[in-house]
């Protein structure tokens, strides 16, 4: 039942500026994934993105280098607000983008009805985990690939392959901030401003750091306290999802929701190409040129071993990990924490 | 607004003081500010000609005052991005003027920012990096110098000929060797 239609074990990159796409394109990468300067892209981050004539000439960079573009459209149009997100679909149809990452139905429908023979990937915040859920937006607006959430264990992966119509598409690196991808609303609860139709996950403008003399930092989301760092302990992320938080119960304050951990799948890769992984996809949009260039390059590499038979490890990307902890998070067991 | 808080001393601080050649401080150290303004000013002018591309991006913070503070130096940095209004002065540290923004690290860890070798969240991490003030304009600025190509601590080196880059040549094996030990 599966479709394959392209070679296993394609490395899917971030680009968060046109610098960081032809880094990736040189790093090695397969693809690379990035988005506009609006709210149609789920890294709506200040300073970040491309602008149309920048697209453009990306898309002809990474095309005359053999590498794709996917285009992430991957946020949830508010009611009556679907021109942006036609728009950015439009344009990216006619700049030829390889694939438009898509979340929304509404976008999907739009992209089905008038660009049929347009590539589309299921985004990971659309959250569909199940082979019911997938084969829905297969057979309604001719998914080709589904980015996977990451709450699934291998068996489960092999399991759900057997039984869907596209691709598989899994998170290897970066930031591991589960929650329920796609439907979180801490940052919207917290700021105004929402993850999922905004495309901010906590804004830098609702963000401070606060050192004292003792380099004790604390972080601020808003009006609310994130988390507090003695001088020699590593800070995450300032989201709300990777804070400490006092309770009733845990009066000396934990991580309620999630830790600050990376995801670091290296070893599981032998296991994942058997599972029927179609493509390994890369966090860090937000992230500089060194850290594209850095994990791309290595990944790159890892890939390549694996795909002839040696075993990878990439301990030494720790030092570019939030909270500098890793994890193999579900896709080694359920219970990651 | 905000005002400069005061020098730190991390680890990796106590090691770039151990590699960074003394000579290189001694020579700073005394020359007056106004012999540096026109350095600054020439270097911000020559960059702003060459990658125009780079204020699109800092958008609505152009108008903003950044501090950018290598705390092992003497002096620490005030920038204002606006192509129209541009500045770039340095200031010795009970001078350093009102700002929306501090950038602090080490010298030669925001010459590797700067140079695109060092990823900002990785040292923001591992508490190298020190960010106060206008979070946004900070994020801004850092994707806005990220997305040049290149490098910008080899466009500055080249104003200076044969001994800018030999100088940068120099400080690039100091700091390798600093991240080695």
């Amino acid at each position: 039942m599966a479709e394959n239609t392209e070679p296993v074990g394609e490395l899917v990159c971030p680009a968060g500026t046109p610098a960081s796409l032809r880094t990736a394109v040189d790093a090695g990468a397969d693809a690379v994934y990035c988005g506009f300067q609006n709210a149609t892209n789920a890294r709506n981050f200040p300073g970040l993105n491309f602008t149309l004539p920048e697209m453009k000439k990306a898309v002809a960079y990474a095309h005359e280098h053999g590498t794709k573009v996917l285009l992430a459209a991957n946020t949830f149009p508010p009611a009556g607000k679907i021109q942006l997100w036609k728009d950015a679909v439009d344009s990216a149809v006619r700049m030829g983008i390889d694939a438009i990452i898509v979340a929304d139905i509404g976008v999907a429908g739009y992209i089905k009805k008038n660009h049929p023979d347009q590539r589309i990937h299921l985004s990971v915040q659309a959250g569909a985990p199940s082979v019911e859920a997938i084969k829905y937006y297969c057979e309604e607006f001719g998914v080709r690939r589904v980015v996977l959430p990451r709450i699934l264990t291998i068996p489960e992966i092999k399991s759900l392959k057997k039984d869907i119509p596209c691709e598989i598409e899994c998170f290897i690196f970066g930031n591991h901030g589960l929650m329920a991808e796609g439907r979180c609303s801490l940052t919207n609860y917290v700021t105004g401003l929402s993850t999922n139709m905004d495309g901010v996950c906590s804004p830098a403008g609702d963000v401070k750091y606060e050192e004292d003399a003792q380099r004790n930092l604390t972080t601020k989301l808003g009006a609310f306290t994130i988390d507090c760092f003695s001088c020699t302990q590593n800070p995450g992320y300032p989201t709300i999802c990777k804070g400490r938080y006092r309770a009733p119960h845990r009066p000396d304050g934990y991580y309620a929701f999630e830790e600050p951990i990376s995801l670091n799948l290296a070893r599981l890769l032998p296991e994942l190409i058997k599972a029927g992984v179609h493509a390994f996809k890369i966090e860090g949009r937000q992230r500089s040129r060194a850290y594209v260039r850095e994990v791309v390059s290595s990944w790159r590499k890892a890939i390549d071993d694996v795909m002839a038979g040696q075993d990878v490890e990439l301990a030494h990307l720790l030092s570019l990990t939030e909270g500098h902890k890793q994890t193999q998070g579900a896709y080694e067991t359920k219970r990651w924490r | 607004m905000m005002t400069a808080q005061a020098d730190y001393r991390s680890e990796t601080e106590k090691q770039e003081y151990r590699y960074l050649p003394r000579l290189l401080r001694l020579i700073i150290a005394p020359v007056p500010l106004f012999a540096i303004q026109p350095v600054l000013h020439k270097i911000v002018h020559q960059i702003a000609q060459k990658r125009p591309e780079l204020f699109d991006r800092i958008g609505p913070h152009k108008d903003k005052l950044f501090l950018i503070d290598p705390v092992n130096l003497p002096f620490a940095f005030a920038l204002r991005p606006n192509p129209d209004r541009l500045s770039f002065r340095a200031y010795r540290r009970r001078n350093v003027p009102q700002v929306e923004a501090r950038i602090a690290g080490t010298f030669l860890t925001l010459l590797d920012m700067v140079d695109g070798q060092l990823d900002g969240d990785a040292l923001f991490f591992t508490r190298e990096l020190v960010v106060e003030g206008d979070t946004e304009a900070v994020v801004c600025l850092r994707n806005a110098i990220d997305d040049i190509e290149g490098s910008i601590a080899e466009d500055t080196a080249n104003l200076f000929g044969f001994a800018g880059r030999n100088a940068l040549k120099v400080l690039r094996k100091v700091r390798n060797h600093g991240r080695k030990h």
